[in-house]
């Protein structure tokens, strides 16, 4: 393992202090329970919004904190859901009063402990909704599974449901906002080479040189099928058909086109992808009236990329654009 | 009649946290084939986390100490086992609130609301290739040994060749729960860890719950 790091288990706590001290106008962070608010919270008549999940995907979760998008993030070790005291401890301080929204991704184990910690938060007299972001079409849903993970759409969920409430939505609107986002948002990956994560030392599966994982989740999970590796334009169609097919988005369809890096894939390949994308679109019709590309919410050092689909309307357009000042991500301030 | 002695159950969780200790690495191989490689991880970081409170633990009725279990696993362990065992220990607490000692009786009890609530949390049912495959049949050997008047080691024996076949079973089957269930048919032929957790669990419970410590 080569890895720009002092020790394995110190690589969440040094990483969140240094996220703090690079942003003090915007967050603070806070140790033991680990979590990381927006330096005003709590904002007073305004729905806090939280969400969480294991580390290893900057800048998601905490890089979304600020006005406009995240009150609190809260980050487990590498790759495992964070406890229920952490987002406990979060919701709590980001209750304004008008009760807080828990954004999860579908993973049992952040399901699980965001569950608990609504239930604490409850316990004490904050309302609390939650909504889940399963959005990954590699994965078959079905009643006898865990069900489709939550990817890349979590990010778009964070941005629009974070401009609603700072525009002063209730707690039940943006639980119904999360819910539309969540059913509008379709996304796939791809991985050319694994990831490290930090205690474990080596990569988490072996992929030989000339071999891709079409469908592959952000902590590595195996996707649909493992395959020869094969041109970017090629597997931007085998990333953008499934998604096109599931939701389906249709000729006419405004839609946003979110071109995402797994963490190791630079910006010059995302663009490439991001054409072919394009180019897919407009054959088909589909507008594609917003672009959103970078690496977002990656899978530590992992080389590929993931393609995402949000369709938008009047309402999502409008909040998309809203005014967004975060550590990574800014506009219209 | 034999009951169970709040200084037992300590040494219980102290068993089963050298336990996961010794058995880390091994609980974390089966979580890399079906999951993501960290159960072993988890379990130790919150076992370890226990067992750094071993004094906290010591001269507290067992609602109590079990309480401290509990919360310290939820707070540490992550994950969905950190969900799950936190919560089968935060039961556990619940129905033994004041007790200094438990009789067999009270003790099948402690199980079956740990159950109850682990199931509540994670929605797993027999079959679903989970730590439920293990608890569920070792919780049942118990109950039945118990009513049928048998004494608290021949229960716990059961309990015991119970938890293992339930872990067996897990070998063949397709996971329908938690991280393993993204494998689809890949997960087949391999042991679920949080299942062989489970079955460690009552193995200590059998080295120290009964007198032949
Ligand atoms: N819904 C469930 N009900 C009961 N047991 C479950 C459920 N989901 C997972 N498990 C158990 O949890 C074990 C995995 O625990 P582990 O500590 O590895 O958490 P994890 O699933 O990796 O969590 P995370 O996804 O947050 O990393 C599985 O082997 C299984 O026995
Ligand atoms: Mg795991």
């Amino acid at each position: 393992m080569k890895k720009l790091i002092n020790s394995p288990e110190n690589v969440v706590l040094e990483s969140i202090s240094g996220l703090g001290a690079a942003f003090p106008d915007l967050i603070k962070v806070h140790f033991n329970p680990n979590y990381i608010v927006r330096v005003d919270a709590p904002v007073q008549g305004k729905v806090g919004i939280v969400s969480g999940g294991g580390s290893g995907h900057e800048p998601m979760h905490g890089g979304f904190v600020g006005k406009g998008m995240l009150d609190a993030a809260c980050p487990g070790a590498v790759f495992t859901s964070p406890t229920p005291d952490q987002m406990h401890e979060a919701t709590k301080a980001v209750n304004g009063g008008k009760g807080v929204l828990h954004i999860v991704k579908n993973y049992t184990g952040d399901v699980m402990n965001f569950e608990m910690a609504a239930d604490l938060a409850r316990g004490e007299g904050v309302d609390v909704e939650a909504v889940v972001i399963d959005d990954d079409v590699a994965v078959k849903d079905s009643l006898y599974t865990a069900g489709r993970r939550g990817v890349g759409t979590t990010v778009l969920a964070e941005k629009i449901v974070g401009a609603a409430a700072e525009q002063g939505c209730t707690l039940k609107e943006a639980a119904a906002l999360c819910h539309k986002v969540n059913a509008h948002g379709r996304s796939m990956g791809m991985a050319l080479t694994s990831c490290v994560v930090p205690h474990v030392g080596k990569p988490t599966f072996d992929l030989p040189e000339d071999e891709m994982e079409i469908g592959i989740g952000i902590h590595g999970e195996p996707g649909r099928q493992r395959l020869k590796l094969k041109s970017a334009d090629e597997i931007t169609e085998m990333l953008l058909n499934p998604i096109l097919e599931d939701l389906p988005y249709q000729n006419g369809d405004n839609v946003l086109l979110f071109v995402n890096s797994m963490g190791g894939t630079p910006s010059i390949e995302l663009f490439i992808v991001y054409r072919k994308a394009h180019e897919i679109l407009t054959k088909k019709g589909i507008k594609v009236s917003r672009s959103f590309v970078g690496p977002e919410i990656t899978s530590l050092e992992m080389a590929g990329a993931s393609i995402t689909l949000l369709k938008l309307d009047d309402q999502l357009t409008k909040l998309w654009d809203a005014p967004v000042h975060t550590p990574a991500l800014r506009w219209g301030v | 009649m034999t009951t169970i002695t709040a200084d037992q159950i300590i040494a219980w969780i102290e068993r089963y946290s050298i336990r996961i200790a010794e058995q880390k690495e091994f609980l974390t191989k089966l979580d890399s084939d079906i999951g993501d490689a960290d159960h072993g991880a988890n379990m130790n970081r919150g076992f370890q986390a226990v067992l750094a409170k071993k004094a906290e633990l010591q001269g507290k009725d067992i609602g109590a100490l079990l309480k401290i279990v509990a919360m310290t696993l939820i707070s540490t362990v992550g994950g969905a086992a950190g969900a799950l065992y936190g919560t089968f220990f935060l039961q556990a607490s619940n129905v033994t609130a004041g007790k200094t000692e438990l009789t067999p009786e009270e003790f099948v009890l402690v199980l079956e609301k740990g159950l109850a609530g682990i199931v509540l949390r994670g929605k797993a049912a027999i079959g679903d290739k989970t730590m439920v495959d293990a608890l569920h049949p070792a919780v049942k050997a118990c109950r039945r040994a118990i009513a049928a008047n048998e004494s608290l080691d021949q229960a716990l024996a059961e309990a015991v060749a119970a938890a293992e076949a339930g872990l067996q079973s897990t070998i063949p089957l397709m996971a329908r729960r938690g991280r393993a269930s993204y494998l689809g048919e890949r997960s087949v032929n391999h042991q679920d860890p949080g299942a062989t957790s489970t079955f460690f669990l009552f193995e200590c419970a059998a080295e120290t719950l009964t007198g032949k410590q």
